[in-house]
């Protein structure tokens, strides 16, 4: 007896717009098998011995580099650190030409952050090893999407029916984007909650619905997922000032408070406390913030494993 | 060569291995009884059911999902999904016995050992399978067995089939797909 939809065929993980329910289904499972391994006395399967994964980030990351370099050496990979400080690149050798040159080396995986959209399925076409989009500009974080669904899913046992806000900035989000593609496919409903200089109302053509008034969604969403409020940005004419966004958008205890009784909290780091959420929230029993991360790891572990067997 | 054995003749080979096993071991003393996922899980259990019947008092069991550790994952078709393995047991220093339900190639076995290696350290490991058939690739031998083929052609399969994974007992000899 096969397991059912045990056929995994994509080499690369790029976008979740791209992929199927039963394929994102396919990770999941895969990654509560590989959960186990992170309780073991030894934390370590033979699975990739002799594969080596670079992790090529031309944007800081402290949580996703971490996370792919641990998941990759938990399954044996060798692991490259590449940066651009200090790198070809500020020489001004191009995106394509960089992959090439660290493929030409022997690597079988591309981990990449890139600050532009589409980097990632760019560099997909052009060269043979496995590429895995670690965040392209506000366009995509796949293994985000999956880590949450996989919290969620690990929470609430399901994910169809569910309902779904996501606050703050989604224009400029890749984490709400791969979200919502993500949990529309698997049958939740996505609310997306923010000023409407921050949530345009084109994002009611990918199947979510477009909130500007979060107190009138608060007491009946099962999952509120608080996005960072990104500073970098926060002189635009489009963000509000931080005291009037925490006023109307931020998960303050007051708000918590009218919200069910099992409403679940995420946010994907890193918090500005008091800001986007109060402290005693994230800090709370039905915070899964720091679940989050450690399902990360399970998540991304699948999807360096599945992507190595593809064929 | 017989090719089918029914559910008589299962039942027979999982009492057999039973005798074996409660014939080496000692029924007060810790025993760890570990199938190997899928079939080797459900036969770990009826041996531990029949060997509580025989007053095994003090048996632990676990449950090993080798697909990490697999070196032949390109050669077994469609990507098996992977599961939790599941030992919170004692491993170290106590007795286990390892449970399949066919030993072939010897190559599952050794991905168990491997496997068993990173968990702990039992006193020893002894191989229990129900079929023991011809064409091993690497120096792994049952210690206790249900039912031995030798003369399996190579292109031909031995399944095994249980009824809490396939509906019924049944071994079977047929031709590879």
């Amino acid at each position: 007896m096969e397991d059912a939809g045990s056929r995994w065929t994509r080499k690369h993980l790029l976008t979740l717009e791209e992929l199927s329910a039963e394929e994102i289904n396919f990770i999941l499972d895969t990654a509560v098998g590989l959960k186990e391994v992170s309780t073991r006395s030894v934390k370590k399967t033979p699975a990739l011995r002799g594969r080596v994964m670079v992790n090529a980030f031309f944007e800081d990351s402290t949580r996703t580099r971490t996370s792919f370099t641990l998941a990759a050496s938990r399954l044996s990979a060798d692991v490259l650190d590449f940066s651009e400080k200090g790198s070809s690149v500020s020489k001004g050798e191009t995106l394509i030409d960089t992959a090439r040159n660290i493929e030409a080396m022997g690597v079988d995986i591309i981990v990449i952050r890139h600050p532009a959209a589409g980097a990632a399925t760019l560099l997909s076409r052009t060269v043979q090893c496995s590429i895995v989009n670690a965040g392209d500009g506000a366009h995509e974080h796949p293994t985000q999407g999956l880590l949450d669904l996989y919290t969620i899913r690990e929470r609430f046992g399901k994910i169809e029916g569910l309902r779904v806000a996501i606050v703050g900035d989604i224009a400029n989000s890749r984490v709400a984007r791969s979200n919502l593609w993500g949990l529309t496919k698997l049958g939740a409903q996505v609310i997306l909650v923010g000023p409407p200089t921050l949530v345009p109302r084109a994002f009611e053509k990918l199947g979510a619905k477009v909130v500007h008034d979060f107190d009138s969604i608060i007491g009946e969403v099962d999952v509120v997922n608080m996005l960072r409020v990104q500073f970098e940005r926060i002189k635009s004419s489009q963000f509000p000032s931080v005291r009037e966004f925490t006023r109307f958008f931020g998960l303050t205890l007051e708000r918590f408070h009218r919200c069910k009784p099992n409403t679940f909290v995420m946010h994907p780091g890193p918090m500005n406390r008091g800001i986007e959420i109060s402290s005693g929230i994230a800090d709370g029993p039905q915070s899964g913030i720091l679940t989050q991360v450690t399902n990360g790891l399970a998540v991304r572990m699948a999807v360096l494993y599945l992507v190595t067997q593809a064929g | 060569m017989r090719n089918q054995y029914d559910q008589a003749d299962v039942a027979r080979m999982v009492e057999h291995l039973a005798a074996q096993i409660a014939g080496e071991f000692a029924a007060d003393a810790p025993l760890n009884i570990i199938g190997v996922r899928t079939r080797g899980e459900v036969l770990a259990a009826r041996l531990t059911e029949l060997l509580q019947s025989r007053h095994f008092s003090k048996i632990d069991r676990g449950v090993l999902d080798i697909t990490l550790y697999r070196d032949d994952l390109s050669e077994i078709g469609p990507r098996p999904l992977v599961k939790p393995t599941k030992l919170e047991i004692a491993l170290d220093a106590t007795p286990a016995v390892l449970v399949d339900d066919v030993v072939f190639t010897g190559r599952s076995v050794r991905a168990a050992l491997n496997l068993l290696n990173d968990f702990g350290r039992p006193s020893f490991i002894r191989l229990a399978v129900l079929v023991d058939r011809n064409g091993r690739e690497l120096p792994i031998q049952p210690d206790y067995v249900g039912l031995k083929l030798s003369d399996v052609p190579r292109t031909h399969r031995v399944n095994v089939r249980f009824s809490e994974t396939d509906g019924g007992d049944e071994v079977v000899v047929e031709p590879g797909k």
